[in-house]
């Protein structure tokens, strides 16, 4: 226990030294590139029985048994109900005769892979979810409730045709795109709330874990199979509701979903996990 | 001190560790009686031979003094439970 316990603490330090530095100076120092490889060699270090795509299966990935679990989930994936919707929500015309294809680059097939993408024009991150409800809107379209069915319905649809494809996040040359990088890295490791928790608290310190009756999903890949279905949710969930139910789990106040914080969240957490396949809809315990 | 004054303080300290509103120490640790433990921190156990009761009571009011990167939540400073309730639930973990 005490060694298992040191070399925790230890491996926390070394990454706390490099996610925790003060913003002061990590402002001169930060570098995506160099991030990405040490988070993704601390995650295949600890658990070098894995493959790197194998993160993507969250909770599944971590133990033989829920493996099994896994591969039995998936002969009557769950999500297909949400899957159906989509695809036809994804074709049916709006009330003006344009549709969802009209307001993505090639027409919204095998694209979830580029998402959260950076906006120059704009300065902000651009998640998948804010894209489609911004195409609603400019097409004269009541937006969904980000944490409700509808979403989740379009989304798991464009990640199933991008399934396999690599998570390709960019960050341009655009110092904002940098800042927006590096405030997502910060939200990510910052302690908050009467339990003293950061995301990585749970996600980086202690994944494979059991919390009471769950294990914890590695942060590597951790949106990847978004959108998922939750047995214990007995439904759909998309990415905003899994941040926001975090927060509320861990006694923080949450945000309202697409708040430029959260924005910022899922575009570290994506660039860092550049390189493993999209493999959503998922299905979890 | 012995006697009912004790045994009740170790019901309460039990009842506030396995409470999930309260110390809901079982999230992370195993401990002796309780269901659906966590395993993020080390089984709960023996622990009279290891610490001293100050020892013990520093642990739950901040462990982050020991271990500045622990996960496991300062009950104390963060006023999750009261002085008398950290003493409740060290009464009840000096019998584990
Ligand atoms: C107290 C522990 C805890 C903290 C802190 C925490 N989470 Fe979670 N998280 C969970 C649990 C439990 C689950 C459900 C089991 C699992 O999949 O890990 C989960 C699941 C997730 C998932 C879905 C993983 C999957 O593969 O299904 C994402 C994404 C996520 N959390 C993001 C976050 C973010 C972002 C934060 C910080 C705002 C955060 N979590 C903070 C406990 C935590
Ligand atoms: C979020 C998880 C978490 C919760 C909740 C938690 N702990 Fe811990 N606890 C840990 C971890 C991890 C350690 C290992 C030491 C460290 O991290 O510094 C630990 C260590 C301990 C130790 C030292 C054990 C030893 O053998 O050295 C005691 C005693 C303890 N906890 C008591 C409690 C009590 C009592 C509660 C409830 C009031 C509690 N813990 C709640 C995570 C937790």
């Amino acid at each position: 226990m005490m060694l298992r316990l040191a070399i925790r603490t230890a491996v926390a330090l070394a990454l706390g030294v490099l996610a925790l530095a003060p913003a002061a100076r990590a402002a001169d120092t930060v570098d995506p590139a160099a991030d990405k490889a040490a988070f993704q060699k601390f995650f295949t270090d600890k658990f070098p029985k894995l493959k790197l795509e194998d993160f993507v299966n969250g909770p599944y990935s971590m133990n033989e048994d829920l493996h099994r679990q896994w591969e039995e989930k998936e002969q009557f994936p769950p999500y297909e109900f949400s899957l159906e919707a989509g695809k036809e929500m994804f074709s049916k015309p709006f009330k003006n005769g344009k549709t969802y294809a009209d307001c993505f680059p090639n027409q919204g097939i095998g694209i979830r892979q580029n998402y959260p993408y950076f906006d120059e024009t704009e300065g902000k991150v651009i998640t998948l979810e804010l894209a489609l409800n911004r195409c609603r809107e400019a097409n004269g379209e009541a937006p969904f409730s980000y944490v409700r069915d509808d979403m989740a319905a379009l989304t798991a649809y464009m990640a199933f045709t991008s399934r396999g494809k690599l998570m390709d996040i960019k960050i341009p040359n655009d110092p904002r795109a940098l800042e927006a990088y590096q405030k997502g890295k910060e939200y990510f490791y910052t302690r908050r709330g009467q339990l003293n928790f950061s995301c990585a608290t749970c996600h980086i310190q202690s994944p494979g874990e059991r919390i009471r009756a769950e294990v914890l999903a590695p942060a590597l890949g951790i949106l990847n199979a978004m959108p998922i279905y939750r047995s214990e949710w007995s439904g759909m969930g998309t990415t905003s509701r899994r941040f926001t139910t975090c927060n509320s789990q861990i006694r923080g106040v949450p945000l309202n979903p697409q708040d430029d914080e959260y924005r910022n969240l899922e575009y570290y957490l994506s660039y860092v996990s550049n390189g493993l396949p999209i493999s959503g809809p998922g299905a979890r315990p | 001190m012995a006697g009912p004054a004790q045994a009740q303080s170790v019901a309460e300290g039990q009842k506030l560790a396995f409470e999930r509103s309260k110390g809901n120490c079982l999230t992370c640790h195993v401990i002796k009686g309780g269901d659906l433990p966590g395993t993020i921190g080390p089984e709960l156990s023996g622990l009279k031979a290891k610490y001293s009761r100050d020892e013990l009571i520093a642990i739950v009011s901040d462990e982050t003094k020991r271990n500045p990167q622990t996960v496991m939540p300062p009950f104390g400073r963060n006023r999750i439970l009261t002085e008398k309730e950290i003493s409740a639930v060290v009464d009840f973990l000096q019998t584990l």
